[in-house]
């Protein structure tokens, strides 16, 4: 055995030097921080790092934009709809999506053509004939048909109008379905409520998802058996049959908004269970930290040491978690509206669109009854893009 | 033991610690793991005791039950407290024991975890503090700087968060937010074994400092033998969590009773080559306190078995004053000690 005092020399230790004033020389400076930017990095708070770890995931970032740009559309879809969504006029049935011109003998002057209507009379299908010589000029901002804004904010001021004849029988943006509404129109209507079913749903999944997981993993034992066991067993259901067992069971006498309700429910009622074994899982590492140990020995409560300790450390997995929960929510919507058993038209959901292109026919006929799908994809992969981003940005070690 | 009841800080009698080992779909009670069985010992004011021994031996669980981070499965723990009386911490309940937290506070062996990541130091180490009726912000900042500058870290600092900051740099945060009660016991656990040596010194002379200013009294449990000759009075060492010897650490280091605290100290690093040889490596693995052998458990790797000690448990006796042992041989053998 050498001398251990040989590797452990003393130094100025702070209290040697204690009394009035304490030198610079005092302190350990082991690494001082120097740089305004290192500076900036010892400050900052877990979510000020996570933003700045989110920011460098440019994939995450584009489609967080794309996101914003879809709950744009959700606040402002009558505003951008033209037509009342409702509105149907058999002589307007499967129209073509009509091509936009913006210029106008080298002038910047949006425009489309008149198309006229016939019905074709070898195989009675109806064809539409655009007339260039009738020029439609498009008009911005103009009056429409009268909304509330969020419910609540009347107005009739729309994005898009034309000048000279009603909006509803010149303007065909992306064409009409067979009963002759406008799809653009609908497609707007049809975004506010896929993107607000699933937020719906999510939330009551959030709720009892950090609860009941919360509650496992804090007590565990018997409750904790028992509610894993519960979710085994919901985890084993197979869905769609229970689905189209409870939809089946939804009287159906009842109005589209408690239909609406009723699905978003039934959704979230089985949908928890994937949330409630992530937090499970993080407070049973948690229990475990030894910060969590030396708040216990400070004396915290229990309700302090869950929700100044243990809730704020899981905060951004959950934000993550539930970021990944949106789309799987969208499309569960979709895929049931699209079998029939979700909302059912006079809803407008992105399923209830699609459910209009179920055959051949449609396809064959009239092809741009399936744009649709297309913001349904561009919603999912901007959904699980932004929650890889961020739990990569939560979590860059896991 | 023999001490005089009324020089002790803290007396731990018989304690025990099983964790049950579930199995199946009814999580039945399978077995049991002994991981604190029967130990006894007792720490005397402003010293410092060490408990040493391999990873998995008790040491940690020990510490752990003392502080009620873990409830003891029997047992007492006599703790005197700052206004003489005598508590039997094993049995307080959750209400009894927070005003004894102030008594008896913590510093963690990993600095990276024992640090709540989302909060600065003010939170960190005013936390204690602010649980504990100081609800006055201005008042908990001003002794946050204090203890922070007793730590030796910069009080401009207390706005960072723990990322900042090194290992050595986050100990200092963990010793200062144990001290911010005005702890008479502190318990060590393994403080300075994630660091590097040379940080671990700065650490170990920080503790030692403290203790003689503030009047601590340390149990520091650790498994580097070199560490715990530098700083402790007393030493204990444990094996399969069972207490096989306990003396002075001069005595233990020089001559010790026990074949397993022989082994212990030949495979302390020796910086001269020459001496290197008389390592005594140990047959077998560390018995698995689940399933310890009988008799004595270290006697299928002890080199001096005798047919008595697959037979019967030895107990902890005093062969020379302060000097305890647990080994049937413990009079006859001549065990090498220190060189």
């Amino acid at each position: 055995m050498a001398e251990p005092e040989q590797d452990l020399k003393p130094h100025a230790t702070p209290s040697s030097s204690q009394g009035e004033g304490w030198g610079e020389g005092d302190f350990l400076d082991e690494d001082v921080t120097t740089t305004e930017a290192e500076e900036r990095i010892s400050v900052a708070t877990a979510g000020q790092l996570m933003w700045w770890r989110f920011r460098k995931h440019r994939l995450a970032m584009v489609s967080a934009v794309v996101l914003i740009i879809f709950y744009l559309v959700v606040i402002f879809a009558p505003f951008l709809a033209y037509v009342d969504p409702e509105l149907s006029e058999a002589q307007r049935s499967l129209m073509p999506p009509q091509p936009v011109h913006l210029f106008r003998e080298g002038r910047f002057e949006p425009h489309v053509y008149a198309v006229k209507g016939a019905r074709d009379p070898k195989t009675f299908k109806r064809v539409y004939v655009t007339d260039p010589n009738t020029v439609i000029p498009l008009r911005f901002f103009v009056k429409g048909f009268p909304y509330k804004l969020l419910g609540v904010i009347p107005s009739d001021i729309h994005l898009l109008g034309v000048e000279g004849v009603p909006v509803e029988e010149a303007l065909f943006i992306l064409g009409t379905d067979l009963n002759g509404r406008d799809l653009w129109s609908r497609l707007m209507f049809a975004t506010q409520m896929s993107l607000t079913i699933g937020l719906a749903a999510v939330a009551i999944s959030l709720f009892l998802g950090v609860l009941l997981g919360g509650i496992s993993g804090y007590f565990s034992g018997t409750v904790d058996t028992l509610i894993q066991r519960v979710i085994e067993i919901l985890r084993s259901l197979p869905t769609i049959p229970l689905w189209m067992g409870l939809a089946a069971a939804l009287p159906g006498s009842w109005p589209v908004q408690r239909v609406y309700l009723a699905i978003t429910i039934i959704i979230s009622l089985l949908g928890w269970t994937e949330l409630a074994r992530v937090v499970r899982g993080r407070f049973l590492t948690l229990r475990e930290e030894d910060f969590i140990t030396a708040a216990e020995l400070a004396g915290c409560s229990r309700m302090r040491i869950i929700f100044r300790h243990m809730v704020p450390s899981f905060l951004s997995h959950i934000i993550a978690a539930t970021t990944l929960a949106i789309p799987a929510m969208i499309i569960s919507e979709t895929s049931l509206s699209f079998l029939g058993l979700g909302l059912r038209p006079p809803a407008i959901s992105w399923g209830v669109l699609l459910e209009q292109a179920q055959n051949i026919q449609a396809l064959a006929i009239s092809p741009w009854l399936l744009l649709p799908a297309i913001p349904v994809i561009l919603a999912v992969l901007a959904f699980n893009f932004v929650g890889d981003g961020l739990r990569d940005a939560a979590d860059p070690y896991g | 033991m023999k001490a005089t009841q009324d020089q002790l800080l803290l007396e731990v009698k018989n304690l025990r610690k099983f964790f049950p080992i579930r199995r199946g779909f009814l999580q039945r009670i399978v077995g049991q793991v002994r991981a604190v069985d029967d130990v006894s010992f007792f720490i005397r004011p402003g010293e410092t005791f060490s408990l040493v021994g391999e990873s998995g031996c008790g040491k940690t669980t020990t510490s752990r039950c003392i502080l009620r981070a873990v409830r003891p499965t029997s047992g007492q723990i006599l703790f005197r407290t700052g206004d003489g009386r005598v508590v039997d911490v094993a049995a307080l309940s959750a209400d009894e024991l927070k005003p004894l937290r102030r008594e008896m506070q913590m510093i963690f062996q990993d600095p990276f975890s024992s640090l709540n990541p989302r909060m600065t130091l003010l939170d960190i180490v005013g936390e204690p503090l602010l649980v504990n009726g100081m609800t006055d912000r201005a008042a908990r900042t001003e002794r946050v700087a204090e203890l922070l500058k007793l730590v030796g870290l910069r009080p401009e600092y207390m706005r960072r968060f723990p990322h900042a900051f090194s290992g050595g740099q986050r100990q200092r945060i963990g010793i200062a937010r144990a001290l911010a009660l005005h702890p008479r016991l502190v318990v060590a656990d393994e403080p300075v074994s994630a660091l590097d040596v040379s940080v671990q010194a700065q650490i170990l002379n920080l503790m030692l400092d403290l203790q003689s200013e503030l009047g601590l009294t340390y149990l520091f449990v650790a498994h580097d033998l070199s560490v715990v000759k530098h700083i402790s009075e007393r030493v204990a060492v444990m094996y399969v969590g069972r207490l096989v010897e306990m003396a002075p650490t001069q005595d233990l280091f020089y001559t010790p009773k026990h074949p397993y605290t022989e082994a212990l100290l030949s495979a302390v690093p020796k910086p001269d080559p020459r001496l290197r040889s008389k390592r005594i490596v140990l047959q077998g693995s560390v018995a698995d306190p689940a399933n310890p052998p009988s008799g004595c458990y270290f006697h299928p790797r002890c080199r001096y078995a005798a047919d008595i000690c697959s037979r019967a448990t030895p107990t902890l006796v005093e062969l020379e004053p302060g000097h305890f042992v647990a080994c049937h041989r413990a009079a006859e053998l001549k065990l090498t000690g220190v060189v």
